[in-house]
């Protein structure tokens, strides 16, 4: 017995009560599953959420447990329904009040492109002003689909780092920012 | 009871009616000069045996290039009283006029009036807020006339301060 | 922020020189309990409501500008995603609008399964007004209960339409598609898993001594002020006053179906939610006097210049080909002239007014939404009370964010 013996057969070794692994995983593990929702529901995919969440088709069971309705408590914004001009300043402020690290989801056609709304009042998608990590489709999606997306979130959260995710965000911003500069015509 | 509302309009009020022209509506329809729609709803209103004391809807029709006067607004009115029978007293009015506002006879004409003026740009006289409603405070424009298009003229002036996120963030 | 700064110059003409000792307080517009973005600032003094002032406008979709785009089969897209909590009713009210404009009659089979799922709808906007309500008190499990029921229901609309929210019921004309040979067996079903769900439910929230104290007396609004509002729906009937489009001015079949309005006093909180209790049991009379005796016959009008041929002819026949072609692109045919009807949703009097100049798409489309003419009242209703009782207010009223704001 040894420590080179347990390193070489984790988990063999004393049996089941004692795991090796290194400190990134375990933070991973555990953020990925207890990712708790901030669902800011608009309108029509709210509803679609208000069914995920309650009896038949539970989120509770992949660790969204409690929806926080206050942006410091919570782990991830969901983006339910579409996004209006007036809207846009107070989901960009409550973004910004979430504390690292977040995610969103934007929910819906609406939330992800502007959906069936071509018109003066609607932004055409919240990725024009804010970093999103999974679009999910669908006018409403069913739940199934929004407890996909939560499930492939999870994976995204445990696989990766912690400079990797700066980085990524970093490249989003900037590609936002490339995107909306103003149009010069001389 | 459409009759009834007829020579009631015509002999007591007559000197408010624009024109008579037929509608094609499943509703009796009545235009009225802009300056008379106050005394009318109120008459139609307090009249025992009309009783037209349920304000329906409020809203206005753009003609652009079809009719004269550019504007109509349509007031839609019921009597419980009388087996929930409806009317609709239309007022023509021009780009930049103004109508008086019935908020004295029907306090449920605060927000559709408001509403007219957001979406048509005509003003409501005596209105106690005329303040955009639906619509974000510094939009440009009125979108339901019939020169808006659609998609509008290009709104990032309304969030112009979130387009370009600060690396600090 | 822009939007934040200009509201908070336009309210201090208000709320300037506020006294002593009074707060403004802002009910943000993504506040809890899911109602739909709604704003309310409001000045408090201590627990005390002083005055309110409420901001709409934030889920604001342009339903009627796109009207005038739209034909008037494609405006049935439109009409679902305004009150999303009971969408038939929605698309039932614009196709009946454009049937009575048009002047035609659909077979009796088409109006027994359209009042059927209208009932249904309108049960499930009550079990989500009555469960959001009971949430917003602190009880949870009512809703968890009553949302199986919600999933069963969504079940049947799916089988029959292809979507759970977004339905797009019907057709000008008729039914889009013939309806599947279990459906009467379906309905059955689930009305009978219903009517103890809902007894269990109804001990739940109103033999419950917070509940009774919580909402007793609270936001209550007097029948003459209520009809000057332009109230309609539940909330009207809550306050004594029995008008209902269904039995005032009757459309489909319910001049030959039995069933009564129950009525509150005084318009109290607890009256609304017992006026919708009460109501959901005369939906489901409806139903059982209508599913066992649906009548055989054809699922749409005789129209071939306005109703979709079926599929497999317009590949063979020549006459079907050249019907669709002129549907899909020049669209239905509507004479010139104006209507309105009003048809009766879940929340009141939802009406639809067209003014058709004989073109594809209509001159000129509104909606008179009920939220839109009670929730006028919303800032006197509140005024006096605490800042707990508005929640309770506010989710009384049912306000669907998606009709308030069009």
């Amino acid at each position: 017995m040894g420590l080179t013996d347990i390193l070489q057969k984790p988990g063999q070794a004393l049996g089941d009560m004692v795991q090796v692994t290194n400190l990134d995983a375990v933070v991973n593990w555990g953020q990925s599953y207890s990712l708790w929702p901030y669902p800011f529901a608009t309108a029509c995919c709210g509803i679609e959420f208000m069914g995920t969440a309650c009896s038949d088709n539970d989120i509770a069971r992949f660790g969204a447990e409690r929806p926080s309705f206050s942006p410091r408590q919570a782990d991830m914004i969901l983006v339910l329904g579409t996004i209006t001009y007036k809207m846009a300043p107070v989901l960009r402020d409550i973004y910004d009040q979430l504390s690292e690290p977040k995610y969103i989801i934007s929910v819906g056609a609406c939330a992800s492109s502007g959906g069936m709304f071509d018109t003066y009042g609607v932004v055409q998608g919240i990725d024009r002003f804010l970093p999103v990590d999974i679009y999910i489709p669908g006018c409403p999606p069913r739940p199934e689909a929004i407890m996909d997306a939560l499930i492939k979130l999870q994976e995204k959260v445990k696989t990766q780092g912690l400079e990797e995710r700066r980085a990524e965000i970093k490249r989003k911003i900037e590609e936002i920012n490339e995107r909306n500069r103003p149009l010069i015509i001389r | 009871m459409k009759e009834k509302v007829e020579s009631f309009l015509h002999s007591k009020l007559s000197n408010y009616i624009f024109k008579d022209e037929t509608v094609t509506s499943n509703i009796p329809t009545y235009f009225i000069k802009s300056e008379g729609i106050v005394p009318v709803v109120k008459a139609l209103k307090e009249d025992p045996e009309l009783k037209f004391d349920f304000l329906n809807d409020l809203t206005a029709i753009d003609w652009l290039g079809k009719k004269d006067p550019r504007f109509e607004i349509c007031y839609l009115l019921k009597s419980p009283k009388n087996k929930h029978f409806r009317i609709m007293l239309k007022v023509p009015v021009e780009d930049g006029e103004g109508v008086p506002s019935i908020l004295s006879v029907f306090k449920g004409a605060n927000w559709p009036e408001r509403e007219v003026y957001d979406l048509f740009g005509i003003e409501f006289i005596n209105h106690p807020r005329m303040d955009r409603l639906i619509l974000p405070d510094n939009f440009q424009g009125h979108p339901l006339r019939k020169d808006f298009p659609l998609e509008g003229f290009g709104q990032d002036y309304l969030i112009s301060n979130l387009l370009h996120i600060h690396q600090e963030d | 922020m822009a939007i934040y700064d200009k509201t908070e110059t336009r309210f201090r003409g208000k709320f300037e020189n506020l006294p002593e000792g009074h707060i403004l307080v802002n009910l943000g517009p993504s506040h809890p309990a899911t109602h739909g973005i709604l704003q309310n600032i409001i000045q408090l003094d201590g627990e005390r409501i002083v005055d309110a002032e409420a901001i709409i406008g934030y889920v604001h979709r342009c339903f009627e500008k796109l009207g005038e785009k739209y034909d008037y089969n494609q405006f049935l897209v439109c009409t679902d995603r305004m009150n999303y909590v009971s969408t038939p009713l929605n698309n039932i009210g614009w196709i009946l609008t454009v049937e009575h404009l048009m002047q035609i009659e659909v077979p009796e089979r088409v109006t027994y399964v359209r009042m059927i799922i209208s009932e249904l709808s309108r049960i499930m906007d009550h079990i989500i007004c009555q469960g959001i309500l009971g949430v917003d008190l602190g009880a949870f499990s009512g809703m968890l209960h009553m949302f199986h029921h919600r999933e069963n229901i969504y079940t049947i609309i799916e089988k029959l339409t292809g979507a759970r929210l977004t339905t797009t019921f019907c057709r000008v004309g008729g039914l889009e598609r013939d309806i599947y040979p279990e459906f009467s067996q379906e309905v059955n079903q689930v009305i009978k898993g219903l009517k103890p769900a809902m007894d269990e439910f109804k001990d739940l929230l109103l033999r419950n001594r917070i509940f009774n104290d919580r909402t007793a007396g609270i936001g209550g609004i007097s029948a003459e002020e209520a009809i000057a509002y332009g109230y309609s729906g539940p909330n009207l009937r809550a306050t004594g006053v029995d008008h209902d489009v269904r039995k005032d001015t009757p459309y489909m079949l319910y001049d030959k179906v039995d069933f009564d309005i129950p009525i509150g006093e005084d318009g109290s909180v607890l009256h609304r939610a017992l006026v919708r209790m009460e109501e959901m049991y005369q939906s489901i009379r409806i139903i059982e006097q209508l599913v066992d005796n649906i009548p055989k016959g054809r699922y749409h009008a005789d129209l071939p210049h306005s109703f979709l041929p079926d599929k497999q002819k317009v590949y063979t026949s020549m006459e079907e080909l050249i019907y669709h072609f002129k549907i899909i692109m020049h669209g239905v045919k509507v004479p010139p002239g104006e209507y309105y009807l009003a048809t009766e949703a879940a929340n009141g009097e939802l009406g639809f007014y067209i003014v058709s100049e004989g073109e594809k798409s209509p001159w000129r489309v509104h909606v008179r939404r009920p939220c839109f003419w009670f929730y006028q009242s919303f800032t006197d209703l509140i005024k006096g009370g605490l800042l707990a009782d508005s929640v309770a207010t506010m989710s009384s009223l049912n306000v669907i964010a998606g009709e308030l704001d069009c």
